[in-house]
C-alpha cells in the first residue's frame, strides 16, 4: 500500500471518529433522559464555539494526529525527501526488523544491542520503581497522617525546591558528586574504604542512582495525596484492634492508597524508561539505555522512519506498563490521574 | 387586569417520572402564594418552571398574559430567591444588589442610587461594602431580597427561603417578608413544606402532593374546609375514622364506623353506601363527652402537658390511635394516663371526605 | 507506627537521611559554584569566587537560550490555560457515556513520554505544513510550544476541574435569573470563581514548559532552549558555569516560595477577620437585636 495515502488515514481516522462522537451526542439528547438546554443553549454561542473550537484543536491537532503520524511513518522506508508519496513509498516492517534483527531485510543475526538496551532499560526501570516506592513510602505515610500543617507547608516546600532544577542540573548534581574526583569518592579514599576512586559513572550505579533520585518527587506526591484522603480513625481503630504497625499498613493503607500507588509507579516507570537528559550526563560510552538510542535514529543515523518505530516500541512499553498497573490494583484510568 | 401567573395545563415530565401533574392555576396580582407540600411533591419543579430553567413537557405558562414558551430565565420578569441564596461571595453585599442593573446596562450613578435606597429599604444600609462572608443569616437573606427587588420583577419566587436558619430567626423573618411584600406590592410565590408558614404568610395556598395540586384556597379553607383526605392531613393534625355512609340529610351526612354510629358534614355530598373518611380535629375531640356530641370510648395513653396545650394521645377499641387537643383554662379536668374516657365532637366538628382506594 | 521511642528514633534518622539524599546533591552542586578549580569540586574548597556567575552571564548561547526557554513559557501559558479551561468545562458538561473516552484521550499525553510527544509532534507538522503548503509554521518555536501544550493543557484541565467541580451552579442561575446574558455569567460569575485555579496552573504551566527538556529536543528543531543548551554544554564539560545556573534556579524557587508563604498568611488573615464579624453579626441577630424595617 502506497504511503502516500498515510496522511489522508491519519486524518480522516480521526474525522471520523469525530463525527460518530457528535452523532451519539446528538442521539443521546434527543432519545436520552437529558433534559434542560442544549450545548449552545447553555454556553452562548461564542463560548461554545470557544470551547468546541479549542478542545477539538487539542485532541486532534496536538494530541491524536501527531501520535497517529508518527506510528504511520514508522511503517514506512527511509527515503530522501523528494522520493516521499512517490513509487517507492510503500508500507513496510522493515525498520521493525532492524530493531530486532539489525538489518532491514535479513533475520538471521538478532539485534542483540538495541534488544538488550531495551530490557535493561524496562528492567532497570522496574527497580527504580520499586526503590523509589519504598523510600518514598514512609516519609509519605508520615506527611499524611502525622505532621502538623505549619511542619508539612516545609515538608512541601523542601521537596518541591529539587524538582524545579531541572533534570539536567539534577543529573549533573549528581556526576559532581560521584566523579572520580567528587566529593563522595574523596571520602571513601579519605576514610581508607577503598584504595582507588571508585568509578560509579562507568559503571552506571550513577544513572541508576541520579535517575531514582530524579523522580522521587513524582513518587511522593501521589501517594501522600492518596494516603491524605483516609480516614485517621481506621488506622486507629485497627490500632486498637490489636494489628501490627506492618499488618496496619498492608491491610489498610496501602489498599486505600491504592490509586495513589498506581500512579506514583505509573510515572516513575514512565519517566525513567523514557529519560534522555539523565543516560546523556550520567552514562558513558558503554551505557545502555533505550531512549537514548532512539535518539540517535533521529539524530545520528538520520533515519526518521525507524526512530519513529523505536518510539513506537517505548510507547507500546508504556501503555502496556499503564494497563498492567490498571488491572493488578483494579482500577480505572480516572483514579490514577491525580 | 392579567392575571400575575397563568398555568394551563403545564405537565413536566423527566423520562418516566411525571413530576408535576395538570397543573392548573391563576395567581392574581399583589397576591402572596404558597405551595405547600412535602419533599419531592413538585413544589420546586413548579417553580423553576414557572421561572424559565425547566420548559413545561406539556401546557402553558404565562407571566402577565403572556405565552413564556421558549423564553429563557434571564427574559422573564421574574426573580427567584434560592434555597441557598445563592449570593455572588467575589463581589460586596452592594454589587450582590445592583447586579441585575449591571447587567442591563443601568448606568453607574443610577445604579448606586437605587441601590442606596434598596439597603435602606432592608436596614442594611450601613452594610453595603462588606463581603457576603461577613454577614450573618438573616442579613444575608435581606441581601437576597434587595437582590431581586432591584430588578422590578413582576413575580418574586422564593424557595424554601428560611428553612436554613433558626426558630426565632424564623418567625422573625416570616413577618418581615410579609411586610416587604405589603409595601412593594409584587406578587410573591412561596414554596415551603412547613404549614405553619404558609398559614400565616398567605392569602392563598395550593396543597401538593406527588406532582398534583390537591387544593388552593386561603388558610381557612384549606384549613377547616379540606377537600381531599392528603390535604385534611397534611395541613395541621388530624384524626381520620373509616366507615361507610347511612344517610344523607341538609348538608349531614350519618356514617356507619366500627367505633359506632358517627355524624359529620357532607359538603362534597357523598352518596349513601359510599366508602368514606370522617375527619376530626383533635381540638374539637371533647374528652368527656355529653348529650350534644356523638361518641365513642377511648383509653388515654400519653398525656403531654405543654403548657397552653395538653395533648392527649388515646387508642379506641379498634386499637387506632387518636390525637385530643386540650387547652388550658380554670376548671379545666386533664386526663390521666391509662383513664377511660368517653370522648366525643360535635357533628358540625366532623367533616367527611371521598375515601381513597388505599386507605 | 507505634510511638515508641525506638520507632521514632529510627524514623528520625530515616527522614534525615531522606533529606540529605534529597538537598545534598544540590548542596554539594551550590557550594561548587562559588568555588576557584575549573571543575566543580565542592572540597577542597580553595577560594570564593564569583566569576562562574559572570561566565555564565556572559555565554552568549545561554542567555539566548534563556530568553526563547521565557518567550516559549510565555505563550505555553497562554494556549494551555485556556485550552485547560475549555477542557475542563466540557467534561463537566459532556454526556456520561462519552466521558471515559474523552478523559482517555485528554490525559494520554501525560502518561506519554515526553520524547515521543517531541518526535510525534515534528513528523505530524513536517508532512501536514508540506501537504498544506504551510511551510512557515514548520518552526522550533511554534512546534515546542504545541508539544509543550499537550500535556501542560492535561496538568491545567486537572487543576482547573477540580476547583469547578466546587462551583455552585445556583450562582450561575442566579445571574441568569437576574438578567445576565451567557457570557456574562461566564465573565462575572465562572471565572472570578476560577480565579485561584487559572492562576496556579498558569504558574504550573510556565515552570513546567521552562524545565522541560525531552519534547524539547526534538521540537526544537534548529533552534535552542534553555535546557537543550546546557545540555550541550554538559555534554562538552562541566564547569562550575552550570553549578551557578542551579543556584540561580534555586535561589528563584526559594524567593517564589517565600512570596507564595507571604501572600497565603495574609489571605488567611483577612479570611479569618471576616467570619469573625459574620459571627458577631450572627450572634447579635439571635439576642434579637435584628433591626427592625422601617416603617
Amino acid at each position: 500500500m502506497s504511503g502516500a495515502s498515510g496522511l489522508y488515514v491519519v486524518i480522516g481516522l480521526p474525522l471520523i471518529v469525530a463525527l460518530l462522537f457528535f452523532a451519539l451526542a446528538w442521539f443521546d439528547r434527543r432519545f436520552g433522559i437529558e433534559t434542560g438546554p442544549g450545548f449552545f443553549q447553555r454556553n452562548g454561542l461564542v463560548i461554545g464555539l470557544y470551547l468546541v473550537l479549542s478542545v477539538g484543536f487539542w485532541a486532534f491537532f496536538i494530541i491524536v494526529l501527531p501520535q497517529l503520524a508518527m506510528v504511520d511513518m514508522s511503517f514506512r522506508p527511509k527515503l530522501p525527501p523528494a522520493q516521499m508519496g512517490g513509487p517507492r513509498d510503500l508500507y513496510t516492517l522493515e525498520n521493525y526488523r532492524y530493531f530486532l534483527f539489525g538489518s532491514t531485510t535479513s533475520t538471521e543475526n538478532w539485534n542483540w544491542l538495541h534488544i538488550k538496551a531495551f530490557f535493561l532499560t524496562i528492567f532497570v526501570s522496574i527497580a527504580i520503581t520499586i526503590l523509589n516506592f519504598a523510600i518514598c513510602y514512609p516519609l509519605a505515610f508520615h506527611m499524611a497522617q502525622s505532621s502538623t500543617t505549619a511542619r508539612l507547608r516545609v515538608l512541601l516546600l523542601l521537596l518541591i525546591i529539587p524538582y524545579w532544577v531541572n533534570e539536567i542540573l539534577r543529573a549533573f548534581a549528581f556526576r559532581v558528586l560521584l566523579s572520580t574526583s567528587g566529593i563522595v569518592n574523596q571520602a571513601l579514599l579519605g576514610s581508607g574504604l577503598v584504595a582507588e576512586p571508585v568509578d560509579f559513572l562507568g559503571a552506571d550505579v550513577g544513572l541508576y542512582m541520579g535517575l531514582s533520585y530524579a523522580y522521587l518527587l513524582m513518587m511522593i506526591f501521589p501517594l501522600f495525596n492518596a494516603i491524605e484522603s483516609l480516614d485517621k480513625n481506621q488506622i486507629e481503630a485497627a490500632r486498637d484492634l490489636g494489628a501490627p504497625w506492618w499488618h496496619i499498613h498492608a491491610y489498610v493503607v496501602m489498599p486505600h492508597a491504592k490509586p495513589g500507588i498506581a500512579s506514583g509507579c505509573t510515572l516513575v516507570f514512565m519517566l525513567c524508561a523514557g529519560a534522555l537528559a539523565a543516560p546523556l550526563v550520567l552514562g558513558g560510552p558503554r551505557t545502555l539505555w533505550f531512549t537514548p538510542i532512539v535518539y540517535d535514529r533521529f539524530y545520528q543515523a538520520f533515519n526518521w522512519p525507524q526512530g519513529a518505530a523505536y518510539a513506537f516500541i517505548l510507547l507500546v512499553t508504556c501503555v502496556m506498563f499503564v494497563l498492567l498497573m490498571l488491572k493488578a490494583f483494579k482500577l480505572s484510568l480516572g483514579e490514577i490521574t491525580r | 387586569m392579567a392575571a400575575a401567573v397563568e398555568l394551563e395545563g403545564v405537565n413536566v415530565t423527566f423520562g418516566d417520572f411525571v413530576a408535576v401533574r395538570d397543573a392548573n392555576l391563576v395567581i392574581e396580582p399583589g397576591e402572596f402564594f404558597s405551595f405547600l407540600g412535602p419533599s419531592g411533591c413538585g413544589k420546586t419543579t413548579l417553580l423553576r418552571t414557572i421561572s424559565g430553567f425547566i420548559e413545561p413537557t406539556h401546557g402553558t405558562v404565562r407571566i402577565g398574559g403572556q405565552d413564556m414558551k421558549g423564553i429563557g430565565p434571564n427574559k422573564r420578569p421574574t426573580a427567584l430567591i434560592f434555597q441557598n441564596l445563592a449570593l455572588f461571595p467575589m463581589m460586596t453585599v452592594a454589587e450582590n444588589i445592583g447586579y441585575g442593573l449591571r447587567v442591563r446596562g443601568v448606568p453607574r450613578h443610577e445604579r448606586d442610587e437605587k441601590v442606596k435606597n434598596l439597603l435602606i429599604q432592608v436596614a442594611l444600609s450601613e452594610h453595603g461594602h462588606k463581603r457576603v462572608s461577613e454577614l450573618s443569616g438573616g442579613q444575608k437573606q435581606r441581601v437576597a431580597i434587595a437582590r431581586a427587588l432591584a430588578v422590578e420583577p413582576s413575580v418574586l419566587l422564593l424557595d424554601e427561603p428560611l428553612s436554613a436558619l433558626d426558630l426565632k430567626l424564623r418567625q422573625h423573618m416570616r413577618a418581615e417578608l410579609r411586610a416587604i411584600q405589603k409595601r412593594v406590592g409584587i406578587t410573591f410565590i412561596y414554596i415551603t413544606h412547613d404549614q405553619g408558614e404558609a398559614l400565616t404568610m398567605s392569602d392563598r395556598i395550593a396543597v401538593m402532593n406527588a406532582g398534583v395540586i390537591e387544593q388552593v384556597g386561603d388558610g381557612r379553607a384549606v384549613y377547616a374546609e379540606p377537600r381531599t383526605p392528603f390535604v385534611a392531613s397534611f395541613v395541621g393534625e388530624n384524626n381520620s375514622i373509616r366507615g361507610r355512609v347511612t344517610e344523607v340529610s341538609d348538608g349531614m351526612a350519618t356514617m356507619d364506623t366500627s367505633l359506632g354510629i358517627l355524624r359529620g358534614r357532607n359538603p362534597i355530598g357523598i352518596a349513601p353506601g359510599d366508602e368514606a373518611l370522617l375527619f376530626v380535629r383533635p381540638e374539637a375531640m371533647q374528652l368527656h363527652a355529653n348529650g350534644s356530641t356523638v361518641g365513642f370510648e377511648g383509653e388515654a395513653l400519653d398525656v403531654s402537658y405543654e403548657g397552653s396545650v395538653t395533648h392527649v394521645t388515646l387508642r379506641v377499641r379498634t386499637g387506632q390511635k387518636m390525637m385530643a387537643t386540650v387547652h388550658a383554662g380554670a376548671g379545666v379536668a386533664l386526663p390521666v394516663a391509662g383513664e377511660n374516657l368517653h370522648v366525643g365532637f360535635q357533628p358540625g366538628d366532623g367533616l367527611l371526605l371521598h375515601r381513597p382506594a388505599s386507605a | 507506627m507505634k510511638a515508641g521511642l525506638a520507632h521514632r528514633l529510627i524514623f528520625a534518622v530515616y527522614i534525615a537521611i531522606f533529606f540529605i539524599y534529597l538537598l545534598g546533591p544540590l548542596a554539594v552542586m551550590g557550594v561548587s559554584a562559588f568555588n576557584t578549580p575549573q571543575y566543580p569540586q565542592v572540597w577542597p574548597f580553595e577560594a570564593f569566587t564569583l566569576e562562574w556567575f559572570g561566565l555564565l552571564f556572559a555565554d552568549a548561547d545561554m542567555m539566548y537560550g534563556l530568553r526563547t526557554s521565557l518567550w516559549i513559557g510565555v505563550l505555553v501559558v497562554a494556549i494551555s490555560v485556556p485550552i485547560g479551561l475549555a477542557g475542563a468545562i466540557i467534561m463537566t458538561q459532556i454526556t456520561a457515556r462519552l466521558r471515559s473516552t474523552y478523559y482517555l484521550i485528554v490525559v494520554s499525553p501525560v502518561l506519554t513520554p515526553g520524547i515521543i510527544i517531541g518526535i510525534s509532534t515534528v513528523v505530524f507538522w513536517r508532512q501536514f505544513t508540506t501537504v498544506t503548503g504551510t511551510r512557515f509554521l514548520y518552526d522550533g518555536i511554534f512546534l515546542t510550544v504545541l508539544g509543550q501544550a499537550s500535556y501542560i493543557s492535561a496538568y491545567c484541565m486537572l487543576i482547573i476541574l477540580a476547583r469547578l467541580q466546587r462551583f455552585d451552579r445556583a450562582q450561575e442561575e442566579a445571574a441568569l435569573d437576574l438578567g445576565a446574558t451567557y457570557p456574562q455569567v461566564f465573565r462575572h460569575i465562572l471565572l472570578p470563581f476560577l480565579k485561584p485555579a487559572l492562576f496556579s496552573s498558569a504558574i504550573l504551566a510556565f515552570l513546567a514548559s521552562f524545565e522541560n527538556y525531552n519534547t524539547t529536543t526534538f521540537s526544537i528543531l534548529a533552534d535552542k532552549t534553555l535546557t537543550t543548551v546546557l545540555a550541550g554544554r554538559v555534554r562538552q564539560g562541566s564547569t562550575p558555569a552550570i553549578s551557578a545556573l542551579a543556584v540561580i534556579i534555586v535561589a528563584a524557587t526559594l524567593v517564589g516560595a517565600l512570596a507564595y508563604e507571604i501572600w497565603k498568611r495574609r489571605s488567611d488573615k483577612t479570611a479569618k477577620e471576616r467570619s469573625r464579624i459574620a459571627r458577631a453579626a450572627e450572634e447579635a441577630e439571635l439576642a434579637g437585636e435584628a433591626q427592625p424595617l422601617p416603617a
